[in-house]
């Protein structure tokens, strides 16, 4: 507390950008309440078993193999002289421009009976039918977890590069001068001190795999998430849909307390990050094993679907679309840009409060911002649409009394309830990455200025903020690619003639025809490029 | 400081999207349909009324969004393609009612609500496609459950509206206790758990995976139109089902005017163009739907699969088993 005990300005507008997040999240428990009843119970006694099962095993796949794809490949690019490095550090990030859902169907195409690689198989082999041979079937559990997982580990690799990279290479000197050999330098020392930034990526990826629906849906996996969209759009019982999304939340509160307790205690600052040039060399075989695993994820997560929708963007090329698509385009950038932006101001503002005020009640409204990340985008629309309705209507009475004209539903019909949507659902990754960019400031800093007699907005503008800026950005860019690919709460909030890419896409891939608007899927890998490009060169 | 704030917040609220007033030459649907389907007709529309077309497609919780928006709901029309949901709109007060002689002459008497609140636009027939190989045949809703179809059937989702409706038919005609067996039959039958859509499970006919599978009729005729799903159509021929006794099942595509419309003399103006014979020639034509207009051509490809006799089971009875319907389906774990 060196700026004094209290700074209640500062700490009401904490309180008041969380509640404002958690809102729609409070009315969703509060309609849930007294709703676990007859319906509930027959859907206990039916499927509710097998989705909970499924959402879980499904939770517990992917995060093994983001782990199995992330941490690796990080540990490769940042700490050892693998061939072709260069390529590989921004190669790896692509993935995350693919929507997954985009993966899964190209995938299915590709691997399916009547797809190339088995009719290949079937003509090479001279095999007739189905029965005369296995092939795995994407379609299945295990599949929805490789799909989501190769779009997800990204996140994976990207902290714990960050980590890697930005470690105190005085700690690895030391652990070698008392004889550890640079290999248990590295499994000793670094991979535990970037710990904390590998679970808070594995949780970013178990919450979306919680939210997810489109991919689960396509690939005929009942979680949670179909039931809360089975109750709610086909018994037409929301309160009920909501009972469940409330045991949904109860999963995603679980993940983030085991995480925050997993590394409770532990700080690791450092102002001397770590870009020395006393990488491991690597063994023949072992840069071979390494460029094959590198180089397999990219081509798996990304250069493969991709390349898939080119192909059919060349067969099925309808240029006429391309005005529209520009158009579409143009609006999913903004809205996308409009919250990143709203996204990170806000973490910025809580993450810092928290660093200032460091009581452990201050520490709430950072983690209750982030609890949208894992309500599913469809539970979340109709929860902001329970929330601003009312206000809207008490805004048009007020018009109406004041016989002025009408304003309309200017929260809950505009782009600004979609822009809000994404901001409660991709604040926890806002949050995450710049808490962790906080995190590696050494507190001692935070006293330097005081003791010179400047003032607590002044230190945070010429000492943190700088500091900052690299996290700030990498988490305005991951919400941006975020909320481009984001679909269902788009879905259900948008106004009148009004579209995004994932809308267009999505609606041509429900009805098998996404062919028809390949190019429209190549500009939000494009659009999603762009961000990823960016934070490669902002890198060096 | 305060300036910027000010600056800011102008700056903000443009960037929103236009509220839309309410002016007397346009009209709002929040839609179902696809916009390949309704934006032809609707430009149509404008092109001989002057009216624009404000449309949102809002595929799902339409009728969750009309009932939150309630009086300051911008929505005038509601297009659906599926009676169930015309009914929950009916039931939740969401509809007004359009007294117009030109629907009532255009519209046959059993699409229609007895209070005038939804009109029905298109017929959409479940029929069930077999495998070419299989040679023709008739066959039943009934004969899915036989055992002769072991590992043989492809569907999409037991609990999307269509195969809902179609089980709600079942229970109407068998009884629940019958209607449960019957899913479990069907279920034994299955050759993968149910996935993808109408289309999809034709694809997999094609594929070899099975011999049978359900399917709206106006899939067929799309996918005949189709460079790449031609070889799929050209695999199974399509069937209507339980020609000897009640009739192939067969649901609508609709249209109600919203309770707070804004524009309902332009809506009610577009209710009455979709019933047009222009309109509904349209319906066949790009969508390969039968027509509900009395004396409005099939189109010819729909022409050449014949007549059939319709299952005449009243539709608020389909909508009524609804309910009972998704509960046996979750009962045989039909999805599972």
């Amino acid at each position: 507390m060196i700026f004094g005990q209290r700074n209640t300005s500062w700490l009401t507008l904490s309180w008041l950008i969380a509640l404002a997040l958690l809102a729609p999240v409070l009315v969703m428990l509060f309609t849930s309440i007294g709703n676990f009843g007859e319906l509930f119970s027959h859907l206990w006694q039916t499927v509710l078993p097998t989705y909970i099962s499924n959402t879980l095993l499904l939770t517990f796949y992917v995060s093994l193999l983001v782990l199995l794809f992330g941490v690796p490949s990080a540990f490769l690019i940042s700490q050892t002289q693998l061939v072709s490095a260069m390529w590989l550090r921004w190669a790896l990030l692509l993935p995350l421009a693919m929507p997954a859902y985009l993966v899964a169907y190209l995938y299915t195409d590709l691997f399916d009976y009547a797809g190339p690689v088995q009719r290949l198989l079937r003509a090479s082999f001279g095999w007739q039918s189905p029965t005369e041979y296995w092939f795995f079937d994407l379609r299945t559990l295990e599949g929805a977890a490789v799909v989501l997982a190769l779009v997800l580990y990204p996140y994976v690799y990207m902290l714990t590069r960050t980590a890697l990279e930005q470690q105190d290479t005085s700690l690895l000197r030391a652990g070698r001068t008392l004889g550890l050999s640079a290999r248990q330098a590295m499994l000793k020392i670094a991979l535990p001190l970037a710990r904390p930034a590998i679970m808070v990526a594995v949780t970013l990826v178990m919450m979306e795999t919680i939210a997810d629906f489109a991919t689960v849906q396509y690939f005929a996996v009942n979680t949670l998430t179909t039931a809360i969209y089975d109750t709610w759009l086909g018994y037409g019982d929301m309160a009920a849909a909501n009972a469940l999304a409330s045991v949904l939340l109860l999963f995603v509160l679980f993940t983030v307390v085991a995480e925050q307790k997993s590394r409770a205690g532990q700080r690791h600052q450092s102002n001397r990050p770590n870009f020395s040039d006393d990488k491991l060399a690597l063994s023949f075989g072992q840069q071979v094993m390494g460029l094959v695993f590198c180089w397999l994820l990219v081509i798996l997560g990304f250069a493969l679907p991709f390349g898939l929708l080119i192909a059919m963007a060349i067969d099925y090329a309808q240029l006429e679309q391309l005005g529209q698509l520009a158009e579409i385009g143009w609006e999913t950038l903004k809205i996308s840009a409009y919250a990143a932006t709203a996204a990170v101001a806000l973490s910025l503002l809580l993450a810092l409060f928290h660093r200032f005020y460091p009581k452990s009640v201050n520490h709430l409204p950072l983690q209750i911002s982030g609890f949208g990340y894992a309500v599913p985008g469809t539970v979340l629309a109709m929860a902001l649409m329970a929330t601003f309705g009312p206000i809207d209507h008490w805004l048009n009475d007020t018009a109406a009394w004041l016989d002025w004209s009408k304003p309309g539903l200017i929260l809950s019909g505009t782009t600004f309830a979609i822009i809000f949507a994404f901001v409660v659902r991709f604040a926890a990754i806002a949050n995450g990455t710049i808490s962790a960019g906080i995190g590696k400031i050494p507190h001692s800093i935070d006293k330097a200025p005081a003791s010179l007699g400047v003032g607590l907005l002044a230190t945070i503008r010429t000492v943190h903020l700088p500091i900052l800026k690299s996290s700030v950005f990498v988490a305005w860019l991951l919400v941006f690619v975020e909320a481009m690919k984001e679909l269902p709460a788009v879905l259900l909030l948008r106004p009148f003639n009004f579209e995004t890419l994932s809308t267009f896409i999505y609606q041509l891939i429900s009805d098998e025809r996404l062919e028809q608007g390949a190019i429209g899927a190549i500009f939000i890998v494009l659009f999603g490029l762009i961000p990823i490009i960016w934070l490669n060169k902002n890198k060096h | 400081m305060i300036k910027k704030i000010i600056g800011l917040t102008a700056f903000a609220a443009t960037l929103v999207a236009p509220v839309f007033s309410a002016s007397a030459d346009e009209v709002n649907v929040y839609s179902y349909r696809q916009p390949f389907l309704v934006e032809p007709l609707f430009n149509e529309f404008t092109k001989q009324s002057g009216i624009k077309v404000n449309v949102v497609f809002a595929k799902k919780g339409m009728a969750e969004r009309l009932a939150r928006e309630g009086e300051h709901s911008p929505a005038d029309v509601l297009l659906t393609t599926d009676i169930s949901r015309l009914i929950e709109l009916q039931e939740k007060g969401l509809l007004q009612a359009v007294n117009s002689d030109v629907l009532e002459a255009a519209i046959p008497s059993q699409y229609q609500a007895d209070d005038n609140s939804w009109f029905g636009l298109t017929t959409r027939v479940r029929n069930i496609y077999t495998a070419k190989r299989l040679g023709d045949m008739a066959i039943s809703y009934e004969d899915l459950a036989d055992e002769k179809y072991r590992g043989k059937i492809c569907t999409r989702s037991g609990k999307h509206p269509y195969n809902v409706a179609l089980v709600s038919s079942m229970i109407a005609e068998h009884g629940e206790a019958k209607t449960l067996e019957w899913l479990e039959g069907v279920k034994k039958n299955l050759a993968r758990k149910p996935q993808g859509n109408d289309r999809g499970q034709v694809q997999a006919i094609h594929q070899g995976l099975c011999d049978v599978s359900l399917g709206n009729s106006y899939y067929f005729g799309k996918m005949l139109n189709d460079d790449k799903q031609k070889v799929w159509a050209d695999a199974v021929n399509i069937n209507f089902p339980n020609q000897v006794n009640r009739g192939a099942h067969v649901n609508i595509s609709g249209v109600g005017v919203a309770k707070y419309a804004p524009h309902k003399e332009a809506a009610k103006a577009l209710l009455e163009f979709l019933a047009s014979d222009k309109a509904q020639q349209m319906y066949a034509e790009t969508n390969m739907e039968y027509p509900v207009r009395a004396g409005v051509k099939k189109s010819a490809l729909v022409a050449s699969w014949g007549d059939f006799k319709a299952d005449d089971l009243p539709l608020e009875t389909i909508a009524s088993h609804r309910k009972a319907a998704l509960k046996l389906l979750d009962q045989a774990k039909f999805d599972l």
